[in-house]
């Protein structure tokens, strides 16, 4: 099978080279490579069991890859998960200071107080996490990923128990991180999502990179008339024999 | 990692009615388990019905008297009873719940046994009618009355054993009875020898009467020897069983405060089970681990603090509890720094299981009932007395408590409340190979954590 490189990154702050992961027998990531720029907003899509979280994991450091190596360091990247990891007995600031604190961060306070601002959570500061709507637990989630100010965001599926005015309010947030340098990489289900505001988008199935370019460029490869972009990514996934 | 103790202390602040229950919880069980060993049996409520006739329970055996009566009440001792003037009002008694069994002693008791003491026919009755709807308790009462109808059985065949023994004595040794009001002499076995050998020295050689008397000393001698033999004999057999009691060397605890003990560590166990087990499930289900151990904070160090934790809050409420208690049993305050080793290496060994078992469970009820579900069989398993059970049994409960942390928790507490054997140091060493062994299993259990 072979990978469709459209465009290279400028400056690149995090690269994959052959990343592989085996579960027993099972492939879950086959040889995977790819370089990421310098604020760049990059989705990672493809169906079920393609190894999106896997491959988020991985370039994390939350799980080893059977081989192959990831460039940028995982102290350096910012990781958050598709189940917003808080402790919800704790208040928003709370949480925020204790993980400041485990990251050791020089001033704990103004990192607090900069996280508490950027996420407008201000006002919820000593509210317990538990009693916070989904939307804003998912902004914290992600404040925690910015702590110790990474180079590389990581969010796994950060929308999907969103509603569609939370989903444009965290949109909003995350451009604006890529927007000040963060390259941010997102995995999602929602195709229409990732053509709206990633830069490039990285298609997995069965484990193996079929594809990284920008989305105007995935239309481009299925030729034809295609409805929308949801469609050429279906038939592109047919193309390939997925 | 005292950040994550700190939060972990805010998390169980913000949980008032968790950490009530915890607290609450084990007391409770602990305290109801030490009731339970340190308290007497209770004496169960049984209906009596006498139908001797007040100064009718005397019989007569030889030459003396003896009253049933007296003995009989020694029955009463060991239950409380409530007395009716009939069968069937006893019987009324069970019936209605009030009493938990009806004894009944028959009007010719009295003649039943003089019967079976004069002529060995006989089988004096009484009646016990027991409540059958609650078998523990109708097992109770049962126990109850016949563990004191056999100490009135021994009683009776004591004294007349004993009459026995003294008539015996008199027809050896001579004495004298009580015959219609008269003081009637009697001459005995040894005395008649010695009446027989005098006249047998006064007759002339050659009297035929020497002879029919020699006969009659042998016979005389035969009898003394035979009799002789008896007394001892029928006192063995009035009391059938001597026990001799042999304390081994080394002090042993008193019961109450084995019972403290055990009310200690049973709370100390639940404790630092569930808050161990807890707190480490608390990190998956909040979905935390993976941050936290992501660079953060190494697996190794997050069950150290986990069982820290857990051992810091179980010592010191039951450090707390073990000296409230001393206020009521003899605990010795001498031994104050072994008090806080024991239950420091007591409540880490069991803060190392209960990581173990978080380790296991994917969320926090699951580890709690895990936890739980393991405490009771654990402390059982462990307070089953040594000889109990058969020996291949007893094999497999010794190496069951062996792998458990209660068993060397009880033993190290004990002595250092009181300073009972066995002595402190191999309980204290088993309870830091078990801390080391439970904590090497969380660690390869939390593997499962990251997948």
């Amino acid at each position: 099978m072979t990978t469709v490189a459209a465009t290279g990154p400028p400056s690149s702050t995090l690269t994959a080279r052959s990343l592989t992961k085996q579960f027993g027998a099972r492939t879950a990531l086959s040889s995977v490579s790819f370089e990421l720029s310098v604020g760049e907003l990059v989705a990672v899509i493809g169906p079920n069991g393609a190894g999106k979280t896997t491959l988020l994991s991985i370039l994390a450091g939350v799980q080893r890859a059977t081989s192959g190596e990831v460039t940028l360091a995982p102290e350096r990247i910012g990781w958050v998960p598709q189940q917003p990891a808080l402790y919800s007995k704790l208040s928003v600031a709370e949480n925020l200071r204790l993980f400041a604190r485990l990251e050791k961060l020089a001033d704990t306070e103004s990192a607090v107080e900069r996280m508490l601002t950027q996420t407008d959570l201000e006002q919820r500061a000593g509210e317990e996490v538990g009693r916070l709507s989904g939307g804003n637990q998912q902004r914290l989630n992600i404040a925690i990923g910015l702590l110790s100010e990474p180079a590389a965001l990581l969010l796994d599926e950060p929308s999907s128990s969103l509603d569609p005015r939370q989903r444009e309010r965290l949109w909003t947030f995350v451009g604006g991180l890529a927007g000040r340098g963060t390259t941010v990489v997102f995995s999602t289900h929602n195709v229409a999502e990732a053509e709206r505001y990633a830069d490039r988008v990285i298609v997995l199935a069965d484990g193996e990179l079929l594809f990284i370019g920008t989305p105007p460029e995935l239309e481009g490869t299925v030729g034809g008339d295609p409805r929308d972009f949801e469609t050429a990514f279906v038939r592109f996934l047919h193309s390939r024999g997925h | 990692m005292r950040w994550l103790f700190i939060k972990d202390l805010q998390i169980l602040r913000r949980s008032p009615l968790l950490v009530g229950l915890l607290i609450v919880y084990p007391i409770a069980i602990a305290l109801m388990i030490g009731f339970a060993l340190s308290s007497p049996p209770g004496k169960p409520k049984v209906a009596f019905y006498s139908g001797v006739a007040p100064g009718k329970g005397t019989i007569s055996f030889g030459s003396q008297k003896i009253n049933v009566s007296d003995d009989a009440s020694q029955l009463l001792q060991s239950i409380t009873p409530i007395r009716v003037h009939s069968r069937e009002a006893a019987i009324a008694k069970v019936r209605s719940g009030e009493a938990l069994a009806a004894l009944i002693v028959p009007a010719d008791i009295p003649q039943q046994i003089q019967s079976l003491v004069s002529t060995g026919v006989g089988s004096p009755t009484v009646e016990l009618i027991l409540n059958s709807k609650d078998p523990l308790e109708r097992q109770f009462a049962d126990q109850a009355i016949n563990a004191r109808l056999a100490d009135v059985e021994q009683a009776v065949s004591k004294q007349v054993l004993r009459v026995a023994v003294s008539d015996l004595q008199q027809v050896l040794n001579g004495g004298s009875i009580q015959f219609l009001g008269q003081n009637v002499p009697l001459l005995g076995l040894r005395n008649s020898r010695t009446v027989l050998r005098g006249t047998i020295a006064s007759l002339p050689p050659g009297s035929p009467l020497r002879v029919a008397l020699q006969q009659v000393v042998g016979f005389a001698d035969l009898a003394i020897q035979g009799l002789s033999f008896a007394s001892p004999v029928l006192g063995s057999i009035g009391t059938p069983l001597t026990v001799n009691r042999t304390e081994l060397a080394g002090s042993t605890t008193p019961t109450d405060a084995y019972a403290v003990a055990i009310a200690v560590i049973v709370s100390l166990m639940f404790l630092a089970l569930l808050l161990a087990a807890g707190m480490l499930a608390i990190e998956r289900e909040e979905q935390t681990y993976l941050r936290l151990v992501r660079g953060l904070i190494s697996p190794g160090r997050l069950l150290s603090e986990k069982i820290g934790l857990a051992a810091a809050c179980a010592g010191g409420v039951t450090l707390v509890m073990a000296a409230c208690v001393s206020a009521f049993v003899h605990l010795e305050w001498g031994r104050f720094p072994l008090w806080m080793i024991s239950l420091a290496l007591a409540a880490l060994a069991f803060g190392a299981l209960g990581v173990a078992i978080g380790a296991l469970a994917r969320e926090v009820r699951a580890a709690s009932l895990l936890a739980f579900l393991m405490a009771l069989p654990i402390a059982f398993v462990a307070l089953v007395p040594a000889n109990a059970v058969s020996g291949g049994l007893q094999a497999v409960l010794d190496a069951v408590a062996f792998v458990f942390p209660f068993k060397a928790a009880l033993q190290a507490a004990g002595n250092a409340f009181n300073g009972s054997a066995p002595g402190i140091g191999w309980p204290l060493l088993h309870l830091a190979i078990l801390t080391a062994v439970f904590w090497v299993i969380a660690r390869i259990s939390l593997r499962r954590f990251a997948q």
